[in-house]
């Protein structure tokens, strides 16, 4: 009896908590929104389940708990009811699933206007790269990774030389223009994770993967690593600034691309 | 016996289904091992499904198959039918072959493990070491699991030659060499299987 | 026939007199269900101890000075680790599935009881083996239960020296003795049933187990062959997993391997591993429901056809673990539609318990509280893990606090909670005497509400985005200061959850010495283990007669019947006469709209 009050209790903390505790999604910077809808579908649909499931079984406790003199049915199945429920479920899923499966397709299939930079995790920091006048990003490795090329570019590829590197430092990308991120890693599994922009993806060494979204308010937004990548996991943050094309122009102009770079070391070893 | 069956109705006219003899019988154990070859194919095709994906990566330098490898094929399929041959004079009542065979069986698989350390000593010698290159390690991974296993076989060998020694009665010891028989094909199969990866790769 | 059985008896039953032979070195089934239980529980305190120093850290972060994040992430890898493969698995295949498949097929024992004996002390090194970790330069490893290499390999990560190469040597030690014990479930309940006992007619613990043994026979071979790659990767530098690497500046000397190798691998056996350990809670809860709900459980021969297909289908979802890995995205497709599939059968089986407390006569005892707060539990973890299964709605949530809470709901307390219904049920038989009522609903209360105060609003800081595996959240941005609040009355909760789990430990000790005594068959229940001669049933079993069975386990308040529970071994009865005349032609099954049980024996 008591069971059946508390089950009816713990819906309704549920239900309440859900409308008034202070933790929910955190204010959206990306296209991404789709995935929040995609996500509050699946809500609603499980919740309803949840809610119907357990009020069931509180009010089965509630009238056929037992009492004296009080027999059981015996039914073994009811294939009708049974068929039933199935196509109930199969519909619910369905409803979940299509919204899911048409949002993913966006995800996976980055627009052509799209442009690129490259984010290397390594442990336990965050570097990155953009293509330079070119519009390309030129051919890296791991094994051409030295204290003076920390990305590991070919320093043969001519598609490198006009890359930019940023070692140790903010990244900043334009205000709505859609990014592709290329992924990689040096030594171990991370995940490029923004919570604001909802998308997130691995970084695997020894392949290059990658997402996109379109970044939709400016700000300053924190790099997380979520794939744990050892010790220092938690500590591994990098910086991610959106801003207006003014800004990002002149911060880009400050930036040295690849073979700049080499000249200046180069520079200092004959000092 | 379907799983359509509705239990509350069934009149339980299956019950010859479950003879209720406990298991105690060769029926059970030869199940048993059935469901071990089950979970040995399953081991076994998870590492060539590992060894293809592995393949066509990078870092792979195509191994070449030591040439004792094929006398070793030899081997270990004269055992099989070494085994089969002393289960079918056993069945006969022809126990003095039956046992010569059976032995004979055995001592096929311990020179096929033999063999397969000499072509370990070969690469070896080559150089061609574990960590030099995924081919190599996979070569003793799976040659060396292979190996293990046909080992627990002949563990099982062992003890049925014991039995035959002890005198035990004949239907025992035929089903002693009935289970080896099994088994040694199962390893012969395996290992045709491992060696054709092999050799197309 | 009685003559013959009697000397088979004798010739065969020879039962060990010497201690050591009968309670150690046992061949006893039943002993060797407790060795496992005892032992899994043993080593799932040193999980719950660990548990509480990681809610400590995450609750008062900086506060113990003991934690630091080496030890935290040792902490948490250990914890995840022992509790799904040391505790649960064992628990529910070589603690119950010893002790129940026997007795409820109606065996006498194992068909290989030596083996068997093997399999628990094999099991038994392996727990040691991880054990000594502990005690090993570096300590275990930290790398998370799912051992990703290359970091789980490399020196950023705690335990690279010994631990992560004992955790390996210690998994493949466990799945030698899982596949010894698995062979002998499996060969049991096929050859060794008493007369009479067709398949569907066993119990669905019997069934639940059955198929989970057989997913545990198929997958456990994957862990296998990834944890042996990967014991060679990290002791004689071979390059399975491993793709070139600048590790913390230094250049090693692997190359051209692949991490997602090692991820479809391991996760070919995680996710059937969750189902292992799923399908024995979902029939031994459908058991518990039966007999304390005094009905037949509903729909039983779709709840077996769920089982099946949940069996199988669990083979082709692995991937669901992978959506953001970098692994082709396309496959997303494929395995989020796999996915959602299983969820139908998994579906049917929820609704079948609860409709089998509809019109039922429901005893709240201990039990079957526990089997209730499975339902409500698991449908909440089952419904989040659709999130996670839906592919896109995964991307913001994996990774996440959202995970942690989904799985612990799903296959930590959900499961948890039906090992202590199953206890509490099955006490009386193992021992001969009732588990204490009062320590028991205590224990009832404070674990099903303590864990639903901590997982459930645990989920909600996964939709802010809060990261898991995380040392400590201080400077993060994003994260509002109320988490850190949520966070200290979750280690709370967890503080009080994990003492009362003391207690009931204390109340099993308690009970064996001052319990009420138990009679044979003190929930009246039908399955054959509560039709054993002796209580605790004697070695052997069944005495000198074998049972012989006539109906299935669910005979419960058979209209006509003079008692609501008609045993397994119970003969037809006058009234029954479709049982014995045509089954075929019986009652009219699915009478659309027919709200009368099928059956009207009188």
């Amino acid at each position: 009896m008591v069971l059946a009050i508390i089950l009816v209790v713990l819906v309704i903390i549920t239900v309440v908590f859900t409308f008034v505790s202070p933790w929910w999604f955190t204010p959206l910077a990306s296209n991404w929104g789709t995935i929040d809808d995609a996500l509050i579908i699946t809500f609603v649909i499980t919740g309803i389940v949840f809610v119907a499931v357990t009020l069931f079984m509180a009010l089965a406790i509630f009238k056929f708990h037992h009492k004296p003199g009080r027999r059981a049915t015996f039914e073994p199945e009811n294939k009708k009811l049974e068929w039933w429920l199935t196509g109930l479920t199969t519909v619910g899923i369905i409803a979940m699933l299509a919204p899911g499966l048409v949002v993913w397709a966006q995800y996976i299939n980055p627009p052509a206007e799209a442009r690129a930079f490259e984010a290397v995790g390594q442990q336990w920091s965050w570097n990155f790269r953009l293509p330079g006048q070119d519009g390309e990003l030129g051919q890296a490795a791991t094994r051409f990774v030295s204290g003076d090329n920390p990305l590991g570019l070919d320093p043969q590829d001519p598609l490198g030389r006009d890359d930019i590197i940023i070692e140790g430092d903010d990244m900043h990308i334009l205000l709505d223009q859609p990014v592709i991120v290329y992924l990689r890693s040096l030594d171990v599994l991370h995940d490029f994770y923004v919570p604001q922009f909802r998308a997130k993806m691995d970084l695997v060494p020894g392949m290059v993967t990658y997402f996109w979204f379109t970044p939709i308010r400016t700000g300053e937004f924190e790099i997380l690593c979520a794939e744990l990548c050892g010790v220092g996991h938690s500590q591994m943050r990098g910086i991610v600034i959106v801003e207006e094309a003014a800004a990002y122009q002149l911060w880009l102009a400050d930036q040295l691309t690849f073979a700049e770079m080499m000249a200046e070391q180069e520079g200092d070893k004959n000092d | 016996m379907s799983i359509l069956t509705k239990p509350w109705l069934d009149d339980g006219k299956a019950f010859d289904q479950a003879p209720g003899d406990g298991g105690a019988s060769l029926k059970t154990t030869r199940l048993g091992l059935f469901v071990f070859i089950g979970v040995a194919t399953a081991l076994f095709s998870l590492f060539a499904t590992a060894y293809y994906m592995r393949m066509m990566l990078g870092g792979w330098q195509v191994l070449v198959e030591p040439w004792i490898l094929w006398p070793n094929t030899a081997v270990l399929l004269i055992g099989s039918i070494l085994m089969h041959w002393a289960t079918r004079l056993g069945r006969r009542g022809d126990m003095v072959r039956a046992r010569r065979m059976f032995m004979a069986g055995g001592v096929a698989g311990i020179l096929f493990l033999l063999g397969q350390i000499m072509a370990w000593q070969q690469l070896i010698a080559l150089g061609a070491y574990a960590r030099v290159n995924p081919a190599n390690a996979f070569f003793y991974l799976i040659t060396g699991l292979h190996g293990l296993h046909l080992l627990g076989g002949l563990v099982a060998w062992g003890r049925g030659l014991r039995k035959s020694a002890s005198g035990a009665a004949a239907d025992k010891v035929t089903a002693s060499m009935e289970l080896c028989g099994t088994y040694w094909h199962f390893m012969l199969l395996v290992w045709l299987g491992l060696f054709l990866l092999l050799l197309v790769t | 026939m009685t003559d013959e059985t009697a000397k088979d008896y004798d010739a065969e039953m020879h039962e060990p007199t010497h201690f050591f032979t009968k309670y150690i070195w046992s061949q006893d089934h039943k002993v060797i269900a407790v060795q496992y239980s005892i032992t899994a529980m043993a080593i799932g305190l040193v999980a719950l101890v660990l548990s509480w120093l990681m809610r400590l850290q995450l609750g008062f972060p900086g506060v113990f000075d003991f934690i630091d994040q080496e030890a935290y992430y040792q902490y948490v890898t250990m914890h995840g680790m022992i509790m799904v493969i040391y505790l649960l698995t064992a628990f529910f295949l070589g603690g119950f599935g010893n002790y129940l498949i026997p007795l409820m097929v109606g065996a006498r024992d194992m068909v290989f009881p030596y083996l068997n004996m093997l399999s628990y002390w094999v099991y038994l090194l392996a727990v040691l083996v991880l054990v000594a970790s502990f005690f090993v330069t570096g300590g275990p490893t930290g790398a998370g239960w799912t051992l990703y290499p290359p970091q789980s390999i490399l020196p950023g990560t705690p335990g690279y020296d010994g631990g992560i190469i004992l955790m390996l040597v210690s998994l493949i030690i466990f799945i030698v003795a899982f596949t010894m014990g698995g062979l002998n479930y499996v060969t049991t309940i096929l050859q060794a049933r008493a007369r009479g006992m067709t398949l569907m007619r066993m119990p669905l613990s019997v069934w639940g187990i059955f198929v989970a043994t057989f997913m545990g026979l198929l997958a456990f071979p994957a862990l296998f062959v990834s944890g042996v790659m990967l014991l060679l990767d990290r002791v004689i530098g071979t390059s399975f997993f491993m793709p070139e690497i600048v590790s913390l500046g230094e250049p090693l000397a692997y190359g051209g391997g692949s991490p997602l190798l090692f991820q479809h691998l391991f996760w070919f056996f995680g996710h059937p591993e969750v189902y292992i350990v799923a399908l024995p809670a979902f029939g031994i809860v459908s058991d518990l429901l039966s007999v304390h709900a005094r009905k037949a459980i509903f729909g039983y021969r779709m709840m077996v056809w769920a089982l099946l297909a949940i069996g199988v289908l669990s083979f082709i979802v692995w991937a669901h673990h992978m959506y953001v890995s970098g692994m082709d995205p396309a496959f997303g497709y494929f395995f989020a539609v796999t996915t959602l599939i299983i969820a139908v059968p998994t579906a049917i089986k929820v609704y079948n318990w609860t409709l089998t407390l509809w019109k039922a006569d429901i005893h709240l005892t201990i039990p079957m509280m526990f089997a209730i707060a499975f339902i409500l539990t698991f449908v909440f973890g089952g419904l989040t893990g659709l999130f996670l299964g839906n592919v896109v709605v995964d991307v913001p949530l994996s990774d996440t606090y959202f995970v942690v809470a989904h799985f612990h709901m799903v296959m930590g307390v959900a499961p948890i909670l039906v090992v202590f219904g199953a206890i509490y049920h099955w006490y009386p038989k193992i021992t001969g005497r009732m588990l204490h009522e009062g320590m028991g609903k205590v224990h009832f209360w404070v674990t099903f509400l303590g864990t639903y105060a901590i997982y459930f609003p645990m989920h909600y800081l996964g939709f802010v985005g809060v990261p898991r595996r995380y040392y400590d959240y201080e400077d993060i941005e994003f994260i509002p200061d109320s988490v850190a609040d949520l966070n200290m009355a979750i280690t709370i909760a967890a503080l009080v959850v994990g003492a009362a789990q003391l207690m009931f430990i204390y109340n099993l000790v308690w009970s064996l010495i001052w319990g009420k005594k138990a009679d044979s068959n003190p929930w009246k229940a039908n399955s054959l283990e509560w039709q054993t001669p002796d209580t605790p049933p004697k070695h052997g079993n069944w005495g000198v007669e074998m049972p012989t069975v006539y109906r299935w386990a669910y005979d419960f308040s058979v209209p006509g019947a003079a008692e609501d529970y008609m045993p397994q071994n119970m003969p037809p009865q006058p009234f029954e006469a479709h049982r014995a005349a045509h089954p075929e032609e019986g009652p009219e099954e699915d009478k659309p709209g027919e709200d009368k049980p099928e059956e009207g024996g009188t």
